[in-house]
């Protein structure tokens, strides 16, 4: 054997003349940091460079096109005594609970419903989204049409069937205009609640059900001791988007109302806009939309908290 | 599922009547948005004729739109700004997912941490630095300031997608390609990605109707007509002082509405698997 082993090994010892730089990138962990950097670079520098920026806005007297001037917390001082800022607070939590409480329970029941057998059912699903992938602000053109004071469709069928005239001023009375953003809201956001908790109704094992109607449960009881302890998880993390994206939202009121009549229908978002594109105080146009982290981050916590004490 | 012998009556109870009134609310806006762009202004100013049917179609606000407003170059504007935007996030998506999906490496927890933490920052919080920032780069009125910007929201949700779709994948045939003597980069382009294709398309499908969907940066980076995009160019520029030109207006809404209704259609199950599988930002 030892008078083979010249020929054996030479093929298989050729030595690799690779650079030392090849095989330090062949490692686990430089290989992943190598890959990651970019992407994380590009983040820190538009998303965690402009979030602390803003913080730094926050802080300044900064009228657009001028220098800034630090004033501390001036600007959240003024906010807090600026009755506005207040009814905007309060709109803009009135609009996410009513909201996310109309897209839950919408949501729930359509899912329920699109959970039985029929026919066309995929092209159906398919056609319920259309509402989530069109562009909001286009949908919502044709929405401020159906809302139009003089022309609304809505109010041709209340003149004609003699429930009111004149119609009502869908988007003028400040009560009303608040009431068709939630309608907006709830027929954009719906489709995307009843998809993806139809998809968590379609993972829940039909022995479930079937062991729990043996048992004599009546369909309600199934409901409330097999789907929903089940559907929790699912409901729990389509709630928390919902509610940050309807906290944060800006284009339905940007283009419905533009937060008239008289503030009514004004958000953080469109507020802080308002503040610093329209009168051009970049300072305290940034403590507005910063005023939304606390509120929206105690919202998280606690249906985080919530979460987990119902898991124990 | 348990079989339940009921008549068509529990069935159409129980089914096709809420599913009848979801699929009308859900429509309805579109069907009121294709036929008013059809309407002639006599028939769109009339509070006394039926307003559900149209008696003279007529493709006058098409016509107008397309010839009188820049709405082929918004439309051409917000395709380029969703491609581009699209492709930068799957990539950066990938060199964020792959390694915290199939890799371990020290720091990993806070790379993903970071990565969910911006997938839920709400674009609202930061319009207003971000449009000092731009203006102070120069980029203000082009387009490079919306494709640069639109990723940050586009790359978390990428990233968080891919991960979960490359998680699924077994190990098996990347170490056969390592035992092989495949580098990591080789292993990661030739053997890896390409079984990842179906992730590709549900990430890439999602984030281009995000990006056709954006609008606060768009309206306030771009406000020159041959820069805008389709929603700001709408908003902006259909509505002349205090007079809608609704025909026009609802014109605009259903053709930019049409191209991600189509590429939609093709990929639906793509999509809903991205939505079910993620969550989205809404």
């Amino acid at each position: 054997m030892s008078a083979h082993t010249e020929t054996l090994t030479r093929p298989a010892i050729r030595p690799r003349a690779k650079p030392s730089l090849r095989r330090w990138t062949e490692r686990e962990g430089v290989f992943s940091w190598l890959m990651v950097i970019p992407p994380v670079l590009f983040l820190v520098a538009l998303v965690g460079y402009p979030f602390v920026y803003g913080i730094w806005l926050s802080l300044e007297n900064r009228p657009v096109a001028r220098a800034g001037e630090f004033i501390g917390i001036g600007n959240f001082v003024a906010n807090f005594h600026d009755p506005v800022f207040w009814q905007v607070a309060q709109n803009t939590f009135v609009y996410t609970f009513a909201a996310t409480a109309l897209k839950m329970a919408g949501g729930l029941a359509l899912a329920l419903v699109m959970n039985q057998d029929f026919r066309f059912k995929n092209s159906i699903r398919a056609i319920m989204l259309l509402p989530f992938i069109v562009p909001t602000v286009l949908s919502t053109i044709a929405w401020m049409w159906i809302l139009d004071p003089s022309f609304s469709v809505v109010n041709w069928f209340l003149i004609r069937w003699g429930i009111a005239n004149p119609g009502p001023s869908w988007l003028g009375n400040p009560s009303l205009a608040m009431f068709s953003l939630i309608m907006v809201n709830t027929w954009r956001g719906l489709p995307f609640y009843a998809i993806t908790l139809l998809a968590g109704l379609q993972t829940i094992s039909p022995e479930l059900y079937e062991a729990a109607t043996i048992d004599g449960a009546t369909a309600l009881a199934r409901f409330r001791y097999v789907t929903l302890p089940l559907l929790k998880p699912v409901i729990f993390i389509v709630t928390m988007f919902s509610v940050i994206f309807t906290f944060s939202d800006f284009q339905l009121v940007y283009v419905l109302t533009r937060g008239g009549p008289a503030n009514a229908t004004h958000l953080f978002a469109t507020y802080a806009f308002d503040v610093a594109m329209g009168a051009g105080q970049f300072g305290l146009g940034a403590s507005i939309a910063l005023s939304m982290l606390p509120p929206l981050a105690l919202l998280i916590a606690g249906m985080a908290w919530y979460m987990r004490g119902e898991k124990q | 599922m348990i079989v339940e012998r009921r008549g068509w009556r529990v069935r159409g109870l129980k089914l096709w009547l809420p599913l009848g009134f979801f699929l009308v609310f859900t429509l309805f806006p579109f069907y009121w948005m294709a036929i008013t762009s059809l309407k002639p202004n006599s028939e769109l100013y009339s509070r006394k004729i039926m307003p559900l049917i149209v008696y003279h179609p007529t493709l006058e606000h098409f016509v107008n739109l397309l010839t009188e407003t820049s709405f082929l170059t918004w439309t051409y504007n917000t395709m380029l700004v969703a491609v581009v935007s699209t492709g930068i996030s799957l990539v950066f998506g990938v060199m964020l997912a792959y390694p915290l999906a199939r890799m371990r490496f020290a720091g990993a927890a806070l790379v993903s941490f970071a990565v969910a933490a911006t997938y839920l920052v709400p674009q609202p919080l930061l319009f207003i630095p971000l449009a000092d920032i731009i203006n102070r780069l120069g980029l203000g009125d082009t387009l490079t300031s919306v494709i640069l910007t639109y990723p940050t929201l586009l790359v978390p949700f990428c990233a968080w997608l891919l991960m979960g779709y490359f998680k699924s994948v077994p190990h098996e045939l990347e170490d056969a390609a390592r035992i092989d003597g495949a580098t990591r980069l080789q292993t990661m382009f030739r053997v890896f990605l390409p079984l990842c294709i179906p992730g590709f398309i549900s990430a890439g499908i999602f984030a281009f109707t995000l990006a056709q969907n954006e609008f606060l940066y768009a309206l306030i980076f771009l406000t020159k007509t041959d820069v805008r995009t389709v929603p700001v160019g709408a908003i902006a520029e259909l509505v002349r002082g205090d007079v809608f030109y609704w025909g026009q207006l609802m014109a605009a809404a259903l053709l930019g509405s049409i191209p991600v209704a189509i590429i939609y259609s093709f990929f639906v199950e793509h999509y809903v698997a991205g939505l079910t599988s993620g969550g989205v930002k809404a």
